[in-house]
């Protein structure tokens, strides 16, 4: 579709915006609806949204296949991780209160990270379910 | 920090390490890192189940939330039975796995396979742990999917089929299980085992109580592969990498049953589901006809593996027949199968493991005089195969004696020949196999045993098969207790 020049500029316009808007979807999600999923959800929708513009040759090289398993791989690390520093810090798996000294602050903290964990993997797993699809139709792309 | 947060590590170490699988390249490492970490939740699941041999009750709030509200990690002498038995067996199959699936399956895609084979066990302990209803279904899930894909990596395309049919019927059933907590969150406002056991006798009579019911226990009996709900088994089970059947064979199936156990008993209450609803009426005809009818199929088998898949359908059939007894002695020997046959269904799959590795297929025909070629690997079926028939010194005797013991308590005298007819029939599947490998001639005599890395696991379950025939007190020092526990008369 790279020849709609409507679409390009529009694309090229929106998809800062819908990777801000997910980053706040996940900020703003400790106190309303959204969160990791729904943030990691749109933060892909920006890179498909590039790959159905300008194609998928164009987005693998921005997004490469092995570089999002490794955040897949981390993101679940770093959800695990924040889990397992709860247990260092005394506490219990997943138990945020300990992170920070005010356990307000710890939970504030630790419901954070654990979503961005949640963000990396959402995000970088849509995308390479993505391209596993779209990459189906067109073998020479691969 | 670690006897602290000893209930946890279990499902944290192999969630974790499954990440770190797939940050590693294609090649050993990863199974090596499984294998270390399927030993890490070996020796924690014993330390535990020390623990609870003792008479305690562990809890552990997850994140810090205090049950009922949050989710809790309850640990007793039934859930430390089957986190030693899924720890045992991972301990023994993860080893195995190496040699078997790089052989099978070549080494490219290994770190997928060892996080998926990670997964499994993250999946498989959760539920054996936790003591929140819906908890179970997302370890349920977790576990179920990573099988689906690990059968879905077997090298024959019919593997592809296999994994979804048994991706629709699983599905199906955890999608039961999930209504039957909705349905009893909805009259209780509690997901927490306990609590739910609690506050379920005021609401027995009420038609959303037997809505939850029913949909928990034939979700279950579909995850259990109980007849008629098995037929995503054979074939599941066929394709799959040979580690990957021992490791379904020996653990997937038994949690179901353990969480079938745990629903019936300790959460609905004996009272409930025999006296309020029929439950002995569904299971025992089942489980009579089921044994009976699949070990004839298991007979008729060309393939061995097919063969023993059948058989562990009919095996099924033994542990749910103990559920349906509704007694204390019943519920013990159900318990005791549950972990006596995943060591005797772990032991024979790893020896075909051990046998398909040389001889490339399962086909019967092709096993001819394979017992001369390959003795050492041949000896571990015929013994592991004599567990399941049954056979004195075996632990295959001492749950099925159990077993007749409840019966006869009972007097359900046509359910004690039953138990008999089905041992006999599986002296005939087991015999044939001994027939064709021992006693018809093969093309040549020459040796070709099983590499050791593959014959010590092996052997490691087979002897357990006849360590826990003879010594019983840890198994079934743990099953009474866990029967007592849970509360096994109406």
């Amino acid at each position: 579709m790279s020849h709609h020049l409507i679409l390009r500029v529009v694309a090229k316009f929106l998809i800062p915006l819908i990777l801000v808007y997910g980053l706040y979807v996940h900020f703003h999600g400790e106190v309303s609806p959204g969160g990791g999923f729904q943030a990691g959800v749109l933060v892909a929708s920006a890179f498909i949204l590039h790959a159905l513009i300008f194609g998928l040759n164009k987005t693998r090289p921005i997004a490469r296949p092995g570089v999002l398993k490794a955040i897949a791989a981390g993101g679940v690390l770093l959800y695990g991780g924040t889990g397992v520093a709860g247990m260092l810090f005394g506490g219990e798996f997943l138990h945020y209160g300990v992170l920070a000294a005010d356990p307000v602050k710890g939970q504030h903290l630790g419901i954070i990270l654990i979503e961005l964990g949640v963000l990396f993997t959402v995000a970088s797993v849509m995308l390479l379910i993505f391209y596993a699809f779209a990459g189906r139709q067109k073998p020479e792309a691969q | 920090m670690i006897a602290h947060n000893l209930v946890a590590l279990p499902v944290v170490l192999p969630l974790l390490a499954a990440a770190v699988a797939v940050l590693l390249p294609p090649g050993r490492k990863p199974w090596l890192l499984a294998t270390g970490i399927a030993w890490l939740v070996f020796a924690a699941s014993l330390a535990l189940a020390l623990r609870a041999l003792g008479g305690e009750v562990l809890s552990y709030p997850m994140g810090g939330w205090e049950p009922p509200w949050g989710i809790e990690y309850r640990l007793d002498a039934a859930n430390a039975l089957l986190m030693v038995l899924i720890g045992a067996v991972a301990a023994a199959v993860f080893p195995f796995a190496g040699p078997s699936v790089k052989r099978e399956l070549g080494e490219e895609k290994s770190p997928l396979f060892y996080a998926a084979l990670l997964l499994f066990l993250a999946g498989q302990l959760g539920i054996a742990v936790t003591g929140d209803a819906f908890n179970v279904f997302v370890f349920l899930e977790i576990s179920s999917l990573a099988s689906y894909t690990l059968v879905a990596s077997g090298k024959d395309r019919k593997a592809l089929t296999a994994a979804f049919s048994y991706l629709i019927i699983g599905t199906v059933g955890a999608t039961f299980y999930l209504i039957g907590i909705g349905l009893l969150y909805a009259l209780t406002g509690t997901l927490n085992m306990a609590d739910l056991a609690a506050r379920i006798p005021e609401v027995a009579e009420t038609r959303a109580a037997h809505t939850a019911f029913a949909f928990i226990v034939v979700g279950l009996c579909m995850k259990i592969a109980l007849f008629p709900l098995h037929l995503w088994l054979p074939n599941a089970y066929t394709y799959a990498p040979s580690a990957v059947t021992a490791l379904l064979a020996a653990s997937s199936t038994k949690v179901a049953v353990y969480l079938l156990i745990r629903f019936v008993y300790g959460i609905f209450g004996a009272d409930f589901s025999y006296r309020e609803m029929p439950l002995a009426w569904l299971l025992i005809p089942l489980a009579v006809v089921g044994l009976l009818s699949t070990s004839l199929v298991a007979i008729g088998q060309n393939k061995v593996k097919r063969m023993l898949a059948y058989s562990s359908v009919a095996q099924i059939g033994y542990m749910v027949l103990g559920i349906g007894m509704a007694s204390s002695l019943g519920l013990a020997a159900a318990l005791l199968h549950v972990f006596n046959h995943a060591l005797m269904k772990g032991a024979l799959f790893m020896a075909l493991g051990a046998l398909v590795y040389r001889v490339g297929t399962s086909r019967l025909h092709q096993w001819r005089g394979i017992g001369r070629r390959m003795p050492w690997t041949m000896a571990a079926f015929v013994a592991a195969g004599l567990s399941l028939i049954g056979v004195p010194l075996t632990v295959g005797f001492v749950s099925k004696w159990y077993l007749v013991l409840a019966a006869i308590e009972l007097g359900f005298w046509p359910i004690v020949a039953v138990i008999v007819i089905g041992s006999l029939l599986a002296v005939i599947y087991i015999g044939r196999v001994i027939e064709v490998a021992w006693f018809e001639k093969g093309e040549s005599d020459e040796r070709c045993e099983a590499p050791l890395s593959l014959l010590i696991p092996t052997w490691v379950l087979v002897i357990a098969n006849f360590w826990f025939g003879i010594d019983t007190r840890l198994t079934v020092g743990l099953a009474e207790l866990a029967a007592q526990s849970l509360g096994g008369t109406p």
